[in-house]
C-alpha cells in the first residue's frame, strides 16, 4: 500500500474515529480498560456480546494516533463477527505486527500497519485495542 | 551558558528540554567517576590502606558539601539514599509509620509526584492515617489560606514538593513551614525539582525532612539525599540492617547500631554516585544558584512569549512562576508531538509526568513538558518554534 494512502487512512481513523464514545446505555456491555504501561495510551473498551457474536463496540480514552486509529479500524472490523472469527483476525493481526505470515485479505484496511515493525516502540500502541479485546473474548470461553 | 562543560552538548546538535526528568552531566562529574574506577577503586569505612582512606574522605566530604549547599546545621543530618523516592519512602516508613496513629491526617496536594503520594496511600492502608489534599487555586498553586483551611487538629504532617514537576510553581516553603510549626505539624519537602534551579535553605525555611536526587542536579543517577533535623533522624528506624551500620552484635541477637547517619546507610553505598554528586555540587556552586535561577526564568519567559505567537499551541501554565512549560499542539496527542520533535533531535517529555491525579484538576491527562536548564539557549527556543511552525506536516513526518 502506498505511504500516502496509508497515512490518509490512519489519519481519517484518528481524527474521526469510528465507534468512539461511551455507550449511551452501557447495560449489557462488558467494559475493559487497556493501557500501555510503557507509555501513556489509555482507553476504555465497551463490548456487547450476544450469542457469541460481537454486536457492538465502543471506546473512549486518550491515546496516540496509532493507538486510536488502530482501535477505530479493528473495532469496525470486529463488529458482527463471532468469537472464533475475532480470534482468527487477531491472530493474523499479531502475525502482521510480528512480521510473520498473515492473511492480507482478511485484515483489509488494518494492513496500513504492515510496516509498523520498523518502529518497535509503536508495537504497544498498535496492539492497545487488540490486547483489550483479546481479554474479553478469551474470558468468554 | 556553560555549554562547553558538557561533552554531549559539544558533540551533538541535541536540544535537551527534559531537565525535569534528568539533567545532563558535566565532564567534571564524569571525570571524578572515571578516576574512582581508574585510579582508586576501594570500599569506604573499611580499609587501612591509602585508597580506601582517601575514598572514605571523598565520600564524607560530599556530606559536608551537601550540608553547606542546603545550609543544614550538621553533616550528620545528611543521609545518602538511592534517590528522592527512596528518601521519601524512608521518611514515611522509617519515621512516620512509628509516629502516626489511626485517624491522623497527612496533607499533600494533587500536583505531587507519585513518590510523595503512593507511600502515604500505603501507610493509610497499613495504619489508617488519612491522606488529605490541600485545594489548589485557579493557577493550580497552593495558597497559605487554602492550607490553613485544610489543617485540622488531626493534621500531623504536611508533605509537599518545593517545585512541582508539571506546573513548576515554586512554593513558599518558609511561610508554609511557619504555619505548620505554629500548629505542631511536621513539614516534609520534596526538593527533587527545585534543588538545581532555586536556592534551598533548610535552616531558613525551617524544613523538618527533605528529599532530593543527584541526577536532577547534574550528578549521577542512583544517589539521593535524605535530610532530617538531627532530633528527628535520631528517632528514625533503619529500613535496612547489615554492614557498616552496626557497632556491635553478638550471637544471642544483641546489637548496637552506629550513630546517625551511618546506621541509616546499611551496606556498601553508591560510592561513585556520592563522590560524583560532590563534583556536581562544586559545579553548581561554581556558577551560582542565583545566577542559574535568574537565567532559567528569563529563558522561560522568552519561551512562553514565543509559544504564545503560535495559535495552534495550548499553554497550561503560562501564568506560573516556573522554569517548565506544559503545552499541547491542538489536535495532536502529546506523545505524537514528542515523537515529531524527536525527529529534530528536540527532547521533550510527553505524558502525565508521574502526577496522575493532577488530570482531575487540569481536565487533561497528558501534556508535553519542557523543563529548562541553564545550558538551554534562546537559539534552541527559536529552533523549537520553527519546528512547531512546520508541524502542519506532523503526520507526514511521523506516519
Amino acid at each position: 500500500m502506498d505511504a500516502d494512502i496509508k497515512r490518509t487512512i490512519i489519519l481519517d481513523n484518528y481524527q474521526d474515529a469510528k465507534n468512539r464514545g461511551v455507550p449511551l446505555n452501557a447495560d449489557g456491555y462488558i467494559k475493559i480498560n487497556s493501557n500501555n504501561q510503557s507509555c501513556i495510551d489509555n482507553i476504555d473498551i465497551y463490548v456487547k456480546l450476544k450469542d457469541n457474536v460481537i454486536e457492538d463496540i465502543k471506546f473512549e480514552g486518550e491515546a496516540c494516533v496509532i493507538a486510536i486509529s488502530s482501535t477505530s479500524i479493528l473495532s469496525d472490523m470486529l463488529i458482527g463477527k463471532n468469537i472464533e472469527e475475532v480470534k482468527t483476525i487477531l491472530k493474523n493481526y499479531y502475525n502482521m505486527i510480528e512480521e510473520r505470515d498473515y492473511d492480507k485479505e482478511l485484515l483489509g484496511e488494518a494492513c496500513v500497519y504492515d510496516d509498523i515493525y520498523k518502529q518497535p516502540s509503536r508495537k504497544t500502541c498498535v496492539t492497545l485495542f487488540a490486547r483489550g479485546i483479546e481479554n474479553i473474548v478469551s474470558k468468554d470461553k | 551558558m556553560n555549554r562547553d562543560d558538557f561533552t554531549i552538548l559539544r558533540d551533538s546538535n541535541l536540544v535537551y528540554f527534559d531537565n525535569g526528568a534528568t539533567t545532563l552531566k558535566p565532564d567534571m562529574v564524569r571525570e571524578r567517576i572515571d578516576d574512582y574506577y581508574n585510579k582508586y577503586t576501594s570500599n569506604i569505612h573499611r580499609g587501612d590502606y591509602q585508597n580506601s582512606l582517601m575514598v572514605s574522605e571523598l565520600y564524607e566530604e560530599c556530606r559536608d558539601k551537601v550540608r553547606d549547599y542546603i545550609n543544614a546545621k550538621h553533616s550528620s543530618e545528611i543521609v545518602f539514599t538511592s534517590g528522592t523516592t527512596a528518601s521519601l519512602n524512608d521518611i514515611v516508613f522509617g519515621y512516620f509509620k512509628y509516629k502516626l496513629n489511626m485517624g491522623d491526617e497527612v496533607i499533600i496536594s494533587e500536583s505531587e509526584h507519585a513518590s510523595n503520594v503512593l507511600p502515604w496511600f500505603k501507610l493509610q492502608e497499613e495504619i489508617g492515617i488519612i491522606v488529605k489534599y490541600v485545594s489548589l487555586d485557579d493557577k493550580n498553586e497552593i495558597t497559605i489560606d487554602n492550607l490553613k483551611k485544610a489543617i485540622t487538629n488531626k493534621t500531623k504532617v504536611v508533605s509537599l514538593a518545593h517545585v512541582t514537576n508539571v506546573i513548576g510553581d515554586v512554593r513558599d516553603i518558609k511561610s508554609i513551614s511557619k504555619l505548620c510549626h505554629d500548629n505542631n505539624i511536621l513539614l516534609i519537602v520534596d526538593a527533587a525539582q527545585s534543588i538545581a534551579h532555586v536556592p534551598v535553605d533548610v535552616s531558613d525555611m525551617d524544613i523538618d525532612f527533605m528529599a532530593f536526587s543527584s541526577h536532577k542536579m547534574y550528578g549521577p543517577t542512583g544517589v539521593g539525599v535524605l535530610y532530617g533535623k538531627f532530633n528527628l533522624l535520631q528517632e528514625m528506624v533503619p529500613r535496612n540492617y547489615g554492614g557498616d551500620m552496626n557497632a556491635i552484635f553478638t550471637r544471642d541477637g544483641y546489637m548496637e547500631l552506629k550513630d546517625i547517619p551511618s546506621r541509616l546507610e546499611a551496606g556498601t553505598p553508591n560510592i561513585e554516585g556520592v563522590i560524583g554528586l560532590s563534583r556536581a555540587i562544586d559545579y553548581i556552586s561554581g556558577i551560582g544558584i542565583d545566577k542559574i535561577s535568574k537565567y532559567e526564568h528569563e529563558l522561560r519567559d522568552y519561551l512562553v512569549s514565543r509559544l504564545k505567537e503560535l495559535d495552534f499551541i495550548t499553554l497550561y501554565n503560562e501564568d506560573n512562576y516556573s522554569t517548565t512549560v506544559a503545552f499541547n499542539i491542538k489536535g495532536v496527542f502529546s506523545q505524537d508531538a514528542a515523537i515529531y520533535l524527536d525527529k529534530y533531535n528536540i527532547c521533550v517529555r510527553a505524558g502525565n509526568h508521574c502526577a496522575k491525579i493532577l488530570k482531575d484538576v487540569f481536565n487533561i491527562a497528558n501534556t508535553c513538558r519542557i523543563s529548562l536548564s541553564f545550558y538551554n539557549t534562546r537559539r534552541e527556543v527559536d529552533l523549537l518554534i520553527n519546528v512547531l511552525k512546520n508541524s502542519k506536516n506532523i503526520w507526514e513526518e511521523i506516519l
